[in-house]
């Protein structure tokens, strides 16, 4: 394998139940980088990152996730969270009673001080929410918010976010994408950065604020495209997915 | 020892009630238990106590070694006062027999706001050997620190009968916290609690009662409160430790205008527990409002957890929630939440769920590198947190520490 690899996917092919959605999936994403999915809504994209989370639901039937050189396929959610996979979710529970300084203190897991802990808050634009509950009430752009709060508390070194666009206002969206360019170290030259990302997008508008190196099209749970994000968006914004079905044909 | 010399009239209809079974819970036959007990020695100093029952009161947040944070004092032990102090001016603390000794008109408050003939319980306390506590602030006078008070049931198989009378006059306020706790063991024993709460116009009472007791121990406290104008009751109960039989179903009346009444209650039956616990309030003026929040958790007990609402006057409100989780073994949870309105211009509403931990929950903080037992905890204790407006942080701490200490025997 490529020393340089952060996560490398072979040949993986996921379940639900008794239903194959995700079939053959290969894709590296090297330290520093940070990759694009795209694809309709049910082509599998949510189903991908979940399987590198670990999610129960996902079962892999086939092929390798190897993570900072090591096979994780068999790994719980927790063991990976702590090896270093981090993840914001598009819809994330509400848990009532943990307050949301509680909740980025366990992201943390005593790395930050409570001061820097108000410090990434003001950032977020959530220091009044973090004695709320965790997601109770929040707004959607709150959500996303908090969801980022969260993962920079973590750091980990692969950052899976699902849709941190979707449901956002415009003046929201900039401050989100500026949260993932803190989150994916993107201040940095790339030689630099340990953190890479692997960004779901529906509508591809995060990409005007965060610089993604490749992307790639999901269709009906296979990858069939891979090529420059912003080439990939302006296709699809002017012929649709349907291009890509050709394409593929 | 002194007695509380029970009026004529209520003892008749004590006499009458003797038999009398309660409206709710399982029957208890009295004679089970011992009714009275010896005359335990007064303590100047109450830290002199033995370590052991020193032990058992930390556990319901009375600490006798340093009281510099209590306003004042009153530990009884089966039915002796062994010690009671009022650290604060305008506070009064004391016995309930020595009270009704150095006050006449409070015999206008003895059973009014509870009756003397609701069951077997309440005319046992009239009719036999008692004690309790008499908390009082004077008016406009308010606490520092919160007063508290210990209620120790000791002897084996006694049945403990306490009656507390608790005024908040004009304009004070008064913040308690009430420890009931039993020796550690498998004694059986009773405990019969009566507490009548007057909370005068613009005053405000702040309970927080911690129990404590044994998997042989039966509970029966009898509580009204009645609310004037302006005034504020925040009532917060915990109980996380085994009873063999609980049943409480305090009333509150709201009868003067914009009363205030919050109950919370934090409720954990471990295998063998059988708690039936609720919180009444009548809004009977125009402004009143009420909350009442419980939560309640099984291991493999039982509960009944209730609540009654009911609004009789213009612009009330109130609301009721109820969340029961149903955390291992066969407990069973009930809950009964019940509105009533009775005039058009009342607002009631309320909210009751009962379930298993989500396991959406669950994931999204592994998702974060909790394991799945840490997970689980976060969740719970997060479940038993309830944010109690107007609380102060002393007593907010007492419950989480409360509730902490019990953890381990939830997990």
């Amino acid at each position: 394998m490529d020393s340089d690899n952060v996560l490398e996917i072979k040949h993986l092919s996921v379940a639900v139940g008794d239903k194959e959605i995700l079939h053959d999936i290969n894709l590296n994403i090297k330290t520093g980088e940070t990759h694009v999915l795209f694809g309709p809504n049910g082509s599998g994209k949510t189903t991908l990152i979940m399987t590198i989370m670990g999610s129960p639901k996902y079962q892999v039937t086939k092929g390798s996730i190897i993570f900072g050189g090591k096979d994780i396929v068999r790994l719980p959610m927790d063991e990976r969270a702590r090896l270093g996979i981090g993840m914001s979710l598009q819809r994330p529970p509400v848990v009532r009673g943990v307050k949301t300084r509680d909740m980025v203190a366990a992201c943390a897991k005593g790395r930050l001080s409570p001061e820097a802990i108000d410090s990434l808050a003001e950032k977020a634009n959530l220091t009044e929410l973090m004695d709320r509950e965790v997601n109770y009430g929040f707004s959607g752009g709150e959500i996303k918010r908090s969801e980022l709060l969260q993962l920079l508390a973590q750091d980990p070194d692969l950052a899976l976010l699902d849709e941190p666009e979707s449901g956002v206002d415009l003046v929201n969206i900039a401050l989100i994408g500026e949260l993932m360019n803190e989150l994916l170290q993107k201040v940095h030259p790339i030689r630099d950065r340990r953190h890479a990302g692997l960004i779901i997008t529906h509508t591809g508008h995060i990409l005007e604020y965060v610089n993604a190196r490749s992307g790639y099209v999901l269709l009906n749970g296979r990858i069939v495209c891979e090529g420059d994000p912003h080439e990939i968006l302006e296709t699809i914004k002017r012929k649709g997915y349907e291009e890509c079905k050709r394409c593929v044909a | 020892m002194r007695s509380i010399k029970p009026d004529k009239a209520s003892k008749k209809r004590a006499e009458a009630a003797a038999s009398k079974p309660a409206a709710f819970g399982e029957d208890i036959d009295l004679d089970r238990y011992a009714h009275s007990g010896d005359e335990l020695p007064y303590h100047d100093d109450p830290s002199k106590l033995s370590a052991e029952t020193k032990k058992q009161m930390v556990q319901v947040g009375v600490m006798l070694d340093d009281d510099s944070q209590r306003s004042g004092t009153i530990i009884q032990i089966d039915h002796s006062t062994v010690h009671r102090r009022a650290n604060q001016e305008g506070i009064e603390v004391m016995s309930t027999s020595e009270a009704l000794e150095k006050y006449d008109w409070l015999a206008d408050y003895s059973w009014k706001a509870v009756a003397v003939d609701t069951d077997k319980y309440t005319a046992s306390v009239e009719l036999g050997q008692s004690n309790g506590y008499f908390i009082r602030a004077l008016p406009g006078s308010k606490t520092i620190h919160p007063v508290q008070a210990c209620l120790y049931l000791g002897k084996r198989n006694l049945a403990q009968k306490v009656h507390n009378i608790i005024i908040a006059e004009e304009g004070s306020e008064l913040h308690i916290i009430t420890g009931c706790a039993a020796a550690s063991g498998e004694e059986p024993g009773m405990h019969i609690g009566v507490s009548e709460f007057y909370i005068k116009r613009g005053a405000k009472i702040t309970f927080t009662m911690i129990h404590s007791w044994s998997p042989d121990i039966a509970v029966r406290p009898r509580t009204g409160i009645i609310v004037e104008e302006d005034g504020v009751f925040l009532s917060n109960y915990v109980i996380m430790k085994p009873v063999r039989s609980l049943q409480m179903y305090p009333a509150a009346r709201c009868v003067g205008e914009n009363a205030v009444v919050r109950f919370n209650s934090i409720l954990v039956a471990l295998p063998g527990s059988n708690m039936d616990v609720g919180s009444r309030v009548l809004l009977d003026a125009r402004g009143a409002r009420t909350e009442i929040i419980s939560r309640a958790i099984t291991t493999g007990g039982n509960i009944y957890a209730r609540g009654y609402i009911e609004g009789n006057a213009p612009d009330v409100k109130g609301h009721l929630e109820c969340r029961g989780l149903m955390l291992r073994g066969e407990g069973v949870i009930h809950a009964i939440p019940e509105l009533k309105g009775t005039l058009a211009g009342v607002e009631l509403s309320h909210e009751a769920a009962v379930g298993k931990i989500a396991e959406e929950e669950v994931e999204y903080l592994m998702m974060r590198g909790l394991t799945r037992d840490e997970a689980t905890a976060t969740i719970v204790r997060g479940f038993l947190r309830v944010d109690i407006e107007g609380l102060p942080p002393e007593l907010n701490l007492e419950i989480q520490r409360a509730v902490e200490a019990s953890e381990k025997e939830v997990m």
